[in-house]
């Protein structure tokens, strides 16, 4: 890397001004410790602010109530939202993880060709698309055509944005599984897909669940797609092709309320979608640290953990 | 004795199982290819119907804006005058995203110096979560946060000793501020997307081998001489696409910026000061989507805003992907594989 014209040139940079150097050294250190110092206030900033403000908010009815009318004395509660972010999350979980985890077995399993990169790329790009352009898509494709917002455009729209986390995730497990294992199957002569299901996923099953939970952690917090799909309401669930409610989206409209009952009920909510985020991302990461788990350190390291 | 027992409870359990597992037509193997296969396509049936629907469902209004969709920037969606020009929100979020950036990769960069070669072992993994967990936090929780806290400090310490300090005579911090502007979404926005840009930077210095760092320890050179000399040139394009993917995030993020960059539309978001309120591609759609009629031109010049900022994303998250993927094929799987 270094060649030596290089090296006789750092020799005689680095034999002189020794002390001014030492002093830079040390000024540099300062700046970027205080970068991370500077990154960190935020964080706690947000985590103090929504916990202490959103506590006094809980209350049982609020947990379980309908929201009441808007500017009413009776601020009522977020009970909808909740169980419209539980059932989008189930709802999309049931599009989104079959598909992700086949898609992951086939680029790990038969994906070491030029189809399979492709899948591969074009999964990345999609990781990173903006979450509103997708539920944009969504509007356009089921909205549009059917003629009403509902859930099911809602989970659409989720299971899309999951899908290609769960497939990476699914990949990069799958391929933590040493090929002997495949070998020693197939030596006995069990079909390829016993194989792939009942050795190489069960080996890979805690980084397929950390895939997975990850991306339910992501989605559970997802505001844009939804208003395109599923619209936002106050009553609880009743018809799938109808519209409901969730928390991110229910802390959206309570945000642009001038109330102070609202600020509150924002914080509230702000609350309850940041206790379900952030366990399931700290939990992961407790688990699989402890145990010093191949498979999470590369999630890290491909950016999908986060 | 016991031994030989066990091996041949082993053994015959083995048969067993591979009986059992033997079972099923040949067919099966190939029908479970397929179905895997064709899961993987899905992903590609999807990127393309995404095209297809934004551009049929944008044709309204490129059919009858044209090409002054692009750089017009009237914005008016009263029956009988309507226009539609989405200029001043394409610069809304290139200026948006760009002060972001110019607040967010410094810092992130000295996240990942300090991460890679300064941190004590102990404290490398908990930093890093600690890190990590901002961009766990859902977007509308910034939002709500810089809406509700963030929003009077920015307003108070900021905004107005720099509008007293430089008045109207300057351009960039012209205007009352008013908390609610350009500079505060950036600046959340930089919250935002330092997470992304610091986990892959650290990751990336990181992977420079120690022999490179030792090679300049040797020579004589400091801790920060050694990362500019060693660390610096060996990661470069890797950082490079860490900053790539991070305006990716920047240009198609919606909620906090929403929440906080002031709503301006037409002529008056075309952004020249910083304390004035914006618009950005995403913000509009989010904003007016629930005003739009269905089967309308406002509709269809949303949607054509979906297929712009589309387009945007797809062009910086390719570029970024071919960069770092160059850096891993070029590092052998160290960084990002």
């Amino acid at each position: 890397m270094i060649t030596p014209e290089q090296r006789a040139e750092f020799r005689k940079h680095f034999r002189y001004n020794v002390g001014r150097r030492l002093v830079l050294d040390k000024i540099v250190k300062g700046v970027v410790f205080s970068c991370v110092i500077v990154a960190i206030v935020p964080l706690v900033a947000i985590l103090v602010n929504v916990f202490s403000n959103g506590a006094a908010a809980l209350t049982w009815n609020f947990l379980t109530e309908i929201p009441g009318a808007v500017g009413s004395d009776d601020p009522g509660g977020i009970g909808p939202a909740i169980q419209g972010t539980m059932v989008l999350i189930g709802m999309s979980s049931l599009i989104g993880v079959p598909v992700g985890v086949m898609g992951g077995i086939f680029l790990s399993e038969y994906g070491n060709n030029r189809y399979g990169r492709t899948v591969r790329f074009f999964n990345d790009v999609l990781a990173e698309f903006p979450t509103i352009v997708i539920g944009v898509f969504a509007f356009v494709l089921i909205v549009l055509t059917v003629g009403n917002f509902s859930v099911w455009a809602g989970s659409f729209a989720l299971s899309i944005v999951m899908l290609p986390i769960i497939m990476r995730t699914t990949e990069e497990s799958l391929k933590l599984v040493p090929v002997t294992y495949r070998e020693a199957g197939h030596a006995l002569g069990i079909r390829r897909y016993r194989v792939i299901f009942t050795i190489v996923l069960s080996s890979a099953k805690n980084g397929l669940v950390t895939g997975i939970l990850l991306a339910v952690a992501r989605i559970a917090g997802e505001t844009a797609p939804l208003v395109f799909t599923i619209l936002g309401s106050s009553q609880f669930i009743s018809d799938l092709n109808g519209p409901i409610d969730a928390l991110p989206l229910r802390i959206w409209r309570l945000s642009s309320l001038p109330y102070d009952s609202a600020v509150t009920q924002g914080w509230g909510a702000a609350f309850i979608l940041i206790i379900m985020v952030l366990s399931i991302n700290i939990g992961v990461r407790y688990i699989f640290l402890r145990n010093k788990e191949k498979t999470f350190l590369k999630f890290k390291k491909m950016g999908v953990a986060s | 004795m016991v031994d030989s027992l066990i091996s041949n409870i082993i053994s015959s359990k083995c048969v067993m199982l591979t009986i059992k597992m033997k079972k099923g037509s040949p067919h099966v193997d190939k029908i479970f290819k397929i179905i895997a296969l064709a899961a993987a396509t899905y992903v590609l049936v999807i990127i393309a119907m995404i095209v297809i629907n934004l551009v049929t469902g944008s044709a309204p209004v490129w059919q009858k804006e044209g090409i002054s969709f692009l750089t017009g920037s009237d914005w008016n969606s009263v029956e009988d005058r309507e226009s539609y020009g989405a200029f001043p929100y394409i610069m809304g979020t290139l200026v948006n995203a760009g002060i972001a950036m110019l607040i967010a990769v410094p810092l992130s960069f000295g996240i990942g110096m300090f991460l890679s070669e300064l941190s004590p072992k102990l404290l490398r993994t908990p930093l890093a979560m600690v890190i990590e967990l901002l961009a766990a936090i859902p977007s509308v929780v910034y939002g709500l946060w810089g809406l509700l806290v963030f929003r009077a400090y920015i307003q108070d310490w900021i905004e107005t000793p720099l509008h007293n300090l430089f008045g109207d005579q300057s351009i960039i911090f012209a205007g009352t501020p008013f908390g609610l502007d350009i500079l505060t979404a950036s600046i959340i926005l930089a919250i935002m997307i330092i997470p992304t840009i610091a986990s892959i930077s650290k990751e990336i210095m990181l992977a420079v081998p120690n022999s490179q760092r030792e090679a300049a320890y040797m020579l004589g050179a400091t801790k920060w001489e050694a990362f500019r000399l060693a660390v610096l040139p060996y990661s470069k394009s890797g950082l490079i696409g860490a900053t790539i993917l991070g305006l990716g995030r920047a240009v198609g993020e919606t909620m906090a910026v929403t929440m906080l960059i002031g709503n301006a539309t037409g002529a008056a978001a075309i952004p020249t000061s910083l304390f004035q309120p914006g618009q950005t591609l995403a913000t509009i759609m989010a904003n007016e989507f629930a005003e739009a009629s269905q089967g309308g031109l406002h509709l269809a010049a949303l949607v054509g805003i979906g297929l712009i900022l589309f387009i945007m994303a797809f062009v910086i998250n390719v570029v970024a992907h071919l960069l770092v993927a160059k850096v891993v094929k070029s590092h052998e799987g160290a960084v990002l594989a």
